[in-house]
């Protein structure tokens, strides 16, 4: 990479695999269960906690010498919350049945505690440039997981991707349907995406040896 | 830097600025997209009546698909020949009807002295004229609306419905085809008097072959968001049977 140095580079490549927010940090994982039944939701919510996360870690690198320590946590909430609203707003004015569709999911974006915990544990103590590499390589890792995990739950619950029936019609029996494959209900609901995410963990894990916590 | 960041009155002024900045910025951005937004839900209206009355992209699809943006306000000027508000027993005719608040003039009209102002969409389609009445209820959770397209003797030629919070999966599914598509053909009138439409259950009746029974075939796990649907269908077309008589 010709554009960062290669400390710059650790820090959007580091969360992709082995800092990865969702499966080394355990954080974030409330949105990963909620929105990724389908992998359309999955991606959106990746792209807008990329766009908050990058622009929330620079605007608090740039204020880290001025918010008082006492009330940090509040400021950092404020800048969530306002960012959450422009995006909201923004879709709403821009993409308005996909922000119908959506609604719920953008205001998701606040409880996520993977940006409370980049701006507590890094922007408040780097500069915008790092802080903006780090929200957006966080931000990355987390909807990597996400779009994996939505992946495989609309492909085996709903037999669909985009909505798309790519293994085939399951009314009228035809594609995979037609030598009796059936779809797993039980993939839809919010516990098989704990399960799919402990998966990812597991075959992480044991790729790299390291990364297995002693106790 | 030499400020204390530690002070309490630095603390106090610090989060003063803070909340006058986030709060023009917010203000900025919401006065600034608020035409576009308006425009938005004006165009979503417009697509919710011409979906009713049967102006729509469904054909071929499986999902509900209204008309594009693009065009609707050209179709809409098109297809709608007449905007009515109603008041008492005097109609008069006013461009500007579908942006009648009907929540607000439901909240309104709880004053006995104030005469509601109703709209009713005139329309034209395939030579038949169609008259589309705005409705408004409570689901489960929160408000469910909707649009009811009907010919003069008042049997319905397509709904629209739509919710603010209904469970998904449940009652939600008031907003899918399978479910709107059922109420086509019912008639609002029993014997020549209003009696309204009810979603029930148990009615043996699921393909909704019936259509002279005033029934439509319920949602399973959504009794609440189906009767505030049969409440609101008997409640907000009633006001409009005085009209719906004259026609006759």
């Amino acid at each position: 990479m010709g554009l960062l140095s290669k400390k710059d580079a650790k820090l959007i490549l580091d969360p992709l695999s082995d800092d990865n927010p969702i499966t080394i940090q355990v954080l974030g994982i409330c949105s990963a269960l909620a929105i990724t039944a389908q992998l359309k939701p999955s991606i959106v919510m990746a792209i807008s906690v990329i766009f908050v996360l990058g622009i929330g870690n620079v605007v608090i690198s740039l204020m880290r010498n001025i918010i008082p320590s006492k009330i940090r946590i509040i400021v950092q909430l404020i800048v969530v919350a306002t960012l959450v609203i422009i995006v909201d707003q923004v879709l709403k004015a821009f993409a308005y049945t996909l922000s119908k569709e959506l609604s719920v999911f953008i205001g998701l974006i606040i409880t996520n505690c993977i940006i409370m915990g980049r701006f507590e544990a890094f922007a408040l103590g780097n500069g915008p440039w790092r802080s903006f590499l780090d929200g957006v390589g966080n931000a990355l890792g987390y909807g990597v997981i996400l779009i994996i995990v939505g992946f495989f739950r609309e492909l085996l619950g709903s037999g669909t991707l985009f909505g798309f029936k790519v293994l085939g019609n399951s009314v009228e029996k035809t594609g995979l349907y037609a030598i009796g494959y059936e779809n797993n209900g039980f993939m839809v609901l919010p516990p098989m995406a704990l399960i799919v995410v402990g998966i990812i963990i597991w075959v992480q894990r044991s790729r790299n040896k390291a990364l297995i916590e002693e106790h | 830097m030499a400020i204390d960041t530690e002070k309490n009155s630095y603390t106090i002024i610090f989060s003063i600025v803070m909340v006058i900045v986030v709060g023009s910025i917010l203000a900025g951005f919401a006065s600034g997209l608020k035409p576009l937004v308006k425009a938005n839900e004006r165009f979503e209206k417009q697509q919710n009546i011409l979906y009713a009355m049967g102006v729509n992209n469904n054909e071929g699809a499986n999902d509900v698909e209204f008309i594009s943006t693009d065009v609707v306000e050209s179709e809409f000027s098109k297809y709608i020949t007449r905007q009515l508000v109603i008041e008492g027993s005097k109609a008069i005719e006013d461009d500007k009807a579908y942006l009648i608040d009907i929540k607000k003039e439901a909240n309104k009209a709880k004053d006995p002295e104030y005469t509601r102002k109703l709209p009713l969409f005139v329309g034209e389609k395939d030579g038949k004229e169609i008259y589309v009445v705005p409705v408004r209820g409570k689901g489960l959770w929160d408000a469910i609306w909707g649009f009811v397209a009907m010919d003069k003797t008042m049997t319905i030629q397509g709904v629209y419905f739509d919710h603010k919070g209904e469970t998904p999966g449940l009652g939600a599914e008031i907003k899918q085809r399978f479910f709107m598509d059922d109420f086509e053909g019912e008639s609002f009138l029993k014997n020549g008097d209003f009696s309204g439409i009810k979603v029930a259950k148990g009615n043996n009746d699921p393909k909704n072959m019936n259509k002279t029974d005033q029934e439509v075939d319920a949602l399973a796990g959504a009794t609440i968001t189906g009767d505030g649907l049969s409440a609101m269908l008997k409640k907000d077309v009633k006001m409009y049977v005085s009209y719906f008589k004259n026609l006759n």
